[in-house]
């Protein structure tokens, strides 16, 4: 009983403090830049209603949601296309590495050219910028897939789906989940990024509104919001991934024990 | 082998632009949103004759470099004494898995509010975002130090200093430079968007400025630059990497095996 109580202490304290420090630091503050944190909070809950959860925050998670699917998909289905065989990865490797290398944020503008400044530019700007890291590690994961596994399959006349989903994939996705992840922080990047640009809604937008009109304790709150929900989906991403590859954490703690 | 792998990347290369030449002139997408690759050539040439342009690949080199060396200072030395205090790395853990998925962009009103379009704004972007790839990494090293050849380092008299030195420091190294690869590339990601979103002078803010002129090939040929630019410090930064390694087996593993 003490033991979880005393993690639990270390895990809360030194946000205590840090929250206490920037209390006190910000009480007193007249620059209109820092607000006190108590101005701030209280401002929370009157910009953060039911409402702007809906019209701004939902439509930002839903555009996010949207372009990250697609990425993944498309990543795991080209990569393992690439990954699986020789030649083709070869020919293609010069040119996905100098499409990752292109940094996100600057697809806004041109593929604002094609697709306007709709839902639609915002969801293909996510997933034209989170593809690329699902992509490369799953040409990494499938590369790296035993290739005495590869042989055995063959001799027990593993096909097919089968042998897609029950070796390539599986051995992978240890990879797989890695890309994943970064691609998680890049889509909330250029979700912002694109919101900032031309939206009529979206976190991004607010946060952009608040900072052009003054309202800097809007825009703190708003700072916060982003600051959870980058949290959140963290959090949620960490789930997934001990669940899915929870055989995978097993093996690696069990060869640790052995060795 | 190794040659027959780069005719091949080669030809991929080739087709690519050979797409990117025929797709606009056969009418499959309009020329005036997808300019063949010959206009984005040449649009390049142009730009790189301007004095303008190399000024602007300055200011982003200088907000990239300067930022990048912050975050790797800071990350390494913070990660360095988190870890090797044990009652520090109970208190931090937390507060670093709260702050780290913070998204930098989230930062961009503050700093322009702050900084307006100077050279801090892009740095607090930067360095908040390349910090925390150093430090996580820094902890997963220190974390991972054999603790025989710690005891062993002890049993000889080795003092605190110079079990860092040559203890600590070579199994957390590979994982170091991990983490300084990593942030090298979000560091120009950040360096670039802050220029794109803020206005801060660099290749991004003529970025912004080609997309309001619709300049549109001057636009291809800045992302192609910006494109190039991660490529180098991709590159740059494994090779770095790999001689700060040589000793290490991961590297040496490559040739002796």
């Amino acid at each position: 009983m003490r033991r979880p109580l005393l993690r639990l202490a270390f895990a809360v304290a030194l946000p205590v403090v840090l929250v206490a420090v920037w209390w006190a630091a910000s009480e007193g503050s007249s620059d209109p830049f820092w607000p006190p944190l108590r101005t701030i909070l209280k401002t929370f809950p009157d910009v953060w209603t039911a409402d702007r959860l809906r019209a701004d925050v939902l439509p930002s998670v839903l555009r996010l949601a949207a372009g990250y699917a697609i990425a993944a998909v498309v990543g795991v289905a080209l990569g393992t296309f690439v990954g699986s065989y020789r030649r083709v990865r070869a020919v293609c490797e010069p040119v996905l590495e100098f499409l990752r290398a292109i940094p996100p944020p600057v697809l806004v503008p041109v593929i604002m050219l094609f697709a306007g400044i709709g839902d639609m530019m915002k969801i293909v700007v996510i997933a034209s910028g989170c593809v690329w890291p699902v992509l490369l590690n799953t040409v990494e994961g499938v590369r790296a897939v035993d290739p005495v596994m590869l042989e055995t399959a063959r001799s027990y006349g593993i096909t097919g789906v089968g042998r897609l989903r029950d070796l390539v994939l599986r051995s992978a996705s240890p990879q797989i989940f890695a890309g994943l992840r970064q691609a998680l922080s890049i889509g909330i990047i250029l979700m912002v990024i694109s919101e900032m640009f031309a939206a009529s809604d979206g976190i991004g937008f607010t946060i952009v509104q608040f900072q052009r009109g003054f309202a800097v304790p809007d825009m703190w709150t708003g700072i916060l919001v982003l600051g959870l929900l980058g949290f959140l989906l963290s959090v949620l991403f960490q789930l997934v991934e001990r669940r899915v590859l929870a055989w995978y954490h097993g093996l690696r703690a069990a060869t640790r024990r052995s060795s | 082998m190794r040659g027959v792998n780069a005719a091949l990347g080669a030809a991929g290369l080739a087709a690519f632009l050979a797409l990117g030449e025929a797709v606009p002139r056969l009418s499959l997408v309009k020329e005036a949103y997808f300019p063949p690759s010959s206009r984005v050539a040449s649009a390049l040439a142009h730009e790189v004759s301007d004095g303008a342009f190399w000024s602007a690949l300055g200011d982003t080199l200088v907000g990239w470099a300067i930022g990048l060396a912050i975050a790797v200072g800071a990350g390494v030395a913070a990660g360095v004494l988190i870890a090797i205090v044990p009652f520090l790395r109970e208190t931090t853990a937390s507060t670093i898995e709260f702050l780290r998925p913070i998204p930098s962009v989230a930062l961009i009103p503050l700093a322009v509010l702050l900084y307006g379009t100077q050279l801090r704004s892009v740095l607090l972007l930067v360095v908040y975002a390349s910090f925390w790839q150093v430090l996580i990494q820094t902890l997963y090293g220190v974390q991972d130090v054999d603790p025989v050849a710690e005891e062993t380092a002890r049993s000889y008299g080795l003092g605190t200093w110079a079990r860092v030195r040559h203890v600590l420091w070579p199994t957390a190294l590979p994982y170091v430079m991990t983490g300084v690869r990593l942030a090298a590339a979000v560091a120009l990601i950040l360096a670039i968007t802050a220029e794109l979103a803020i206005g801060a002078p660099g290749l991004g803010q003529r970025i912004a400025v080609a997309q309001a002129s619709q300049a549109v090939p001057e636009l291809y040929a800045l992302i192609v630059v910006a494109g190039l630019l991660g490529l180098v410090v991709n590159v740059g930064a494994r090779t770095v990497e790999r001689r700060a390694l040589a000793w290490h087996q991961s590297v040496r593993g490559e040739v002796a095996v």
